[in-house]
């Protein structure tokens, strides 16, 4: 244990939180007023972060790894480093990152409290990128906390008796979770000692016997996990969190909270334990059976819901389950459809968020059966809507079909078939929930006067608004269209899944 | 030598504080940021000296071990002469910028504040150099009667009352101590701590003195149930003084209690005991923490939290004692680390505390409705604070709670695990109970504009709690240089 390891590029990694981190600080001690420099602060940030991602992106496929590491105390290292799975997660925040910020600046324009929003919604994408380069548990428990704390904030960013329950609530669960997750590798460092990263999983077993403190460990690390995975039944925190702006709500869904507990999953199940111990300990089908029974009882539970956002949120529940139901189907094929449902949900998810903003903000739309008519009103946010809702459908060739196709490959190759029938349910509920908001969109007449109109001069929304919409959107079909292209999600998920069974 | 500088030169500012009495304020204010200056830049030089010169030992005036009085400095000593100056001068810093802003008047008890200061350093410094016990007596009764008097400074009717309760305690405690130190010297002739931790056996006499003297350190530290006096005491007291008695005084008889116990007598000590130590520790963690999330009045919440974090100090007996030396080394590391992030950690969030309140006017949590977006920074610097009292990463006081944790699970007493984790989430209750306030749209009450400086002291004490989370290592390195090999099956 070096006191730091200078290996080449190990500022890299630094660099990136760097590009949040400091424009956190500076914009928390801007004056309210400020707002040009405010936008220009935060533009220049994303796309900082952008390119530096993208760079080392190109090196981790040219086979470079950047590390950064130093001991934090006697036998604990702090580590931060960008392997192959590290980019897919960072890669995805940054590329939704710089979608969300130019949201949500056009979503706040004139509310207060802005040089607070955006210093903790800096702090938050500091903490994802963390999450994302974490090379260890103790460094990953480090950020995945500081996302906790940065989007509280957010949460109960409006200040109303509502949101603050809604923060209560989210504390509560988030806290809970974070100390189960503290619990649980607290008990694995003292079988394992301090684990880190590898491709292949750093726990190596001779039998599956004598091992009931690992399987332990590992139920705690998904307990803990699962709360911001929002694993059935530890997932109530998400709809009630629905009551944030909505780019926080794009955020927690999409990119950072719900994300960070999946990514966890996917890093607990493959780089500690690694695939081929934990399928030695019979820790991957229950994991299968939890993720089918959330599949199924969000897409139950979203059908149920009158309000748009509530509905998003409790599919949210069902879909982000998809990606741990990948990595518990044994093979390649079934990791390649969890890992490349990661990406595919986000900019589904993301753009389903945004349109909902949308409606909000235009026409004061909040409720579903207030929907009729609005796809000629605002024919652009209900193309975008309408392509996002196809994708989580899973109707080809957008992104959503392919991550569903891989995962039917890899319930057959894991000799699981009854997925196939999770997959199909969940597909047929998907339509039975999305369908009829589409159909309201485009074929039913407006019924009376929208509840809360703003006009922009000739255009259907702000351009603010519009731009990251239409932009993630035209993702959603290239991700499926151009499926088997360089650096497409599918591709890199593939060059992850090839170096987790070690081919 | 540097040591005996550490007592001579706050014990010097005592006498001229007092001379100074009545003085100009400017000029006073100057001497003072002198003394604490210098009190730092020699806490600094003595740690660098034992680190890299190893444990020191001296002999006042010359007088050898038996007559007169021995210093001695190890690691964990040094570390801890650091702290205070450092704790001090940041308290010294925040009473002299509310004394020029009148933050303080209406008491014009104020003015002792400087003696008293003083002496408190010296009777800290006196405690972490003691050679023997007799001069661990004298320390922790000048510690006791200069804290009193500094809670008293309030000069209203309750911090008098409070202050005479925690009289009566300070007093109990040390006549209980001083018994023990006699029974002690009946016993083996000696006071010095090298030459009894040779000398003493395992024998009733030893043991029952060891007990008075646990007891009334205990009292001392305001260990549950025997806390009582601390959060009146804590709480009314001026904001600065409050953050001098949780972040530094209570732990001086804790640390004395530590000397004893793994030092001096760690042959007469049984598990049992340490396993009573331990249950009364995570009672504090419990209750203290209950009591905070309940507690109406801001700075009466963040003692109630200084009594659960002690509970934690506790905790190191049953890990310590009869447990294999590995779990014994851990749960020493998390301990020492615990007592320095708390002190970092505390007096930061009393300071952001005290600032909120003369802010807004009034001290009770529901008061805070809506000022976040009027003291961002104060909000800032108590949010950090709660982060290492809450055990979260990074900060001190996580990498203090992973090291129990590791300990505990070491040792397979998975009781003191649960006792951690829920302490943690008690904290996270009572932090997120006044952080919540602050964001609620309140009425757009008054707010009185306060210093600056009151946030930046604030905010750099609670950097320093984090900080240590990142760098926890070489300071661990320097507590640990010097102590004896703890735990091993008696």
């Amino acid at each position: 244990m070096t006191a730091l390891n200078v290996g080449s590029g190990w500022w890299l990694p630094l660099a990136v939180l760097a590009s949040s981190l400091l424009p956190a600080l500076v914009i928390m001690l801007l004056p309210e007023e400020r707002s040009g420099t405010r936008t220009a602060l935060n533009l220049v940030a994303a796309t900082t972060k952008l390119a530096l991602v993208g760079y080392m992106v190109w090196g981790v496929a040219r086979g470079n790894s950047y590390e950064l590491r130093f001991a934090m105390m006697p036998g604990v290292d702090f580590v931060l480093r960008a392997d192959a799975m590290a980019m897919l997660f960072a890669g995805l925040s940054a590329v939704l990152w710089l979608f969300t910020t130019i949201y949500a600046i056009g979503y706040l324009e004139g509310s207060p409290n802005r040089s607070r929003f955006f210093g903790f919604f800096s702090l938050c994408v500091a903490s994802t990128m963390g999450i994302a380069l974490a090379g260890n548990l103790v460094t990953f428990l480090m950020f995945y906390e500081l996302l906790t704390l940065s989007t509280y904030p957010l949460v109960v960013h409006r200040g109303t008796p509502k949101a603050l329950a809604a923060g209560r609530t989210y504390l509560r669960y988030t806290i809970g979770g974070g100390t189960v997750l503290l619990l649980g590798m607290a008990l694995l460092t003292m079988v394992a000692g301090d684990v880190t990263f590898a491709d292949r999983g750093a726990i190596v077993i001779a039998n599956a016997q004598d091992s009931t403190l690992l399987r332990l460990a590992f139920w705690l690390l998904i307990a803990g996990l699962g709360v911001k995975a929002a694993l059935v039944p530890l997932h109530g925190w998400l709809p009630v969190a629905m009551v944030a702006p909505a780019p926080v709500s794009a955020l927690l869904h999409a990119v950072a909270v719900v994300k960070a507990g999946a990514f966890g999953i996917v890093r607990v199940v493959y780089n500690v334990y690694g695939v081929e111990t934990a399928q030695l300990l019979g820790l991957l089908v229950p994991l299968a059976v939890l993720a089918s029974i959330t599949i199924i009882w969000g897409s139950v539970r979203a059908l149920f819901q009158t309000e748009l956002k509530k509905r998003l949120a409790y599919s949210t529940i069902s879909q982000v389950s998809y990606i741990a139901l990948g990595i518990a189907l044994f093979g390649p094929w079934g990791t390649i459809g969890g890992l490349a449902h990661m990406l595919h949900q986000g900019l589904m998810k993301i753009t389903l968020f945004f349109c909902a903003g949308n409606y909000a903000e235009t026409l004061g739309i909040h409720a579903i059966d207030e929907l009729d008519g609005a796809g000629h009103r605002m024919p652009a946010t209900s193309i975008a809507f309408t392509i996002a809702a196809f994708g989580m459908i899973g109707v080809p060739p957008l992104a959503g079909f392919v991550s569903k196709w891989y995962l039917g490959l890899g319930a057959l190759e894991s000799g699981m078939p009854w997925v196939l029938g999770v997959l199909v349910l969940s597909s047929v509920l998907n339509a039975a929930y999305f369908l009829p908001i589409v159909h309201r969109l485009w074929f039913r007449p407006q019924a009376g006067p929208w509840p809360d109109e703003r006009t922009f001069d000739g255009r259907e929304t702000s351009r603010w608004l519009l731009v990251p919409t239409i932009a993630t959107a035209v993702f959603t079909v290239g991700a499926g269209v151009f499926a088997n292209f360089p650096f497409s999600p599918l591709r890199w998920a593939m060059l992850v899944s090839a170096r987790v069974y070690g081919q | 030598m540097l040591l005996p500088w550490m007592l001579v030169v706050p014990l010097v500012w005592a006498t001229v504080a007092v001379l100074l009495e009545g003085r100009s304020s400017a000029l006073t204010r100057a001497v003072h940021a002198v003394g604490a200056l210098l009190h730092v830049a020699l806490g600094v030089a003595l740690y660098i000296a034992i680190a890299t010169g190893g444990p020191a030992t001296h002999a006042l005036g010359g007088w050898s071990a038996p007559l007169g009085i021995g210093l001695r400095a190890d690691g964990l000593a040094a570390t801890l002469v650091l702290l205070t100056s450092v704790i001090t001068a940041a308290c010294g810093a925040y009473f002299m910028v509310g004394e020029r802003r009148a933050q303080f008047d209406g008491t014009s008890s104020t003015r002792y504040f400087w003696p008293l200061f003083w002496l408190l350093a010296t009777a800290l410094n006196g405690i972490w150099l003691a050679g023997d016990l007799f001069n661990l007596y004298v320390g922790l009764e000048l510690l006791g009667l200069s804290a009193v008097g500094l809670v008293a400074l309030g000069g209203s009717e309750a911090s008098l009352s409070s202050a005479l309760r925690y009289l009566m305690a300070a007093l109990l405690g040390s006549l209980a101590y001083l018994l023990g130190v006699a029974l002690i010297y009946a016993a083996y002739g000696t006071l010095a701590l090298p030459a009894l931790a040779e000398l003493i056996t395992r024998e009733p006499m030893t043991q029952l003195a060891l007990a008075l003297m646990t007891v009334g350190l205990c009292l001392k530290t305001a260990l549950f149930p025997l806390h009582g006096w601390l959060p009146p005491a804590h709480g009314v007291a001026l904001t600065p003084v409050s953050a001098l008695m949780s972040a530094l005084v209570v732990k001086g008889s804790f640390y004395i209690l530590f000397r004893l116990w793994f030092d001096v007598a760690s042959v007469a000590v049984t598990p049992l005991a340490a396993q009573g130590l331990g249950a009364l520790g995570a009672g504090a963690v419990l209750w203290g923490g209950w009591q905070a999330l309940r507690e109406p009045s801001l700075k009466m919440l963040v003692a109630h939290s200084t009594v659960a974090q002690l509970g934690y100090l506790f905790l190191l007996f049953p890990l310590a004692v009869g447990t294999a030396t590995s779990a014994a080394a851990l749960a020493t590391q998390g301990v020492l680390l615990h007592l320095v992030a708390h002190a970092f950690a505390k007096s930061a969030m009393f300071l952001a505390s005290g600032t909120l309140i003369a802010s807004v006017g009034r001290g009770g949590v529901a008061d805070l409705a809506g000022v976040g977006r009027y003291m961002p920074m104060s909000l800032f610097a108590f949010a950090l604070a709660g982060v290492s009292l809450m055990g979260l990463p990074p900060s001190g006081g996580f990498n203090a709670k992973w090291l129990l944790l590791q300990s505990a699970l070491a040792s397979g007493q998975w009781v003191w695990l649960l006792v951690l984790l829920s302490g943690g989430l008690l904290t996270a209750g009572y932090v997120f109970r006044v952080l919540r306030e602050s964001f609620l749209d309140g009425p757009a009450a008054q707010f009185t504009a306060t210093p600056r400086a009151y946030d930046w002291i604030a905010l750099s004490l609670a950097v320093v709690a984090i900080v240590l989370g990142l760098a926890s290592r070489a300071p661990l390195a320097m507590m640990t240089n010097g102590l004896p090999v703890m735990g091993g099956v008696q």
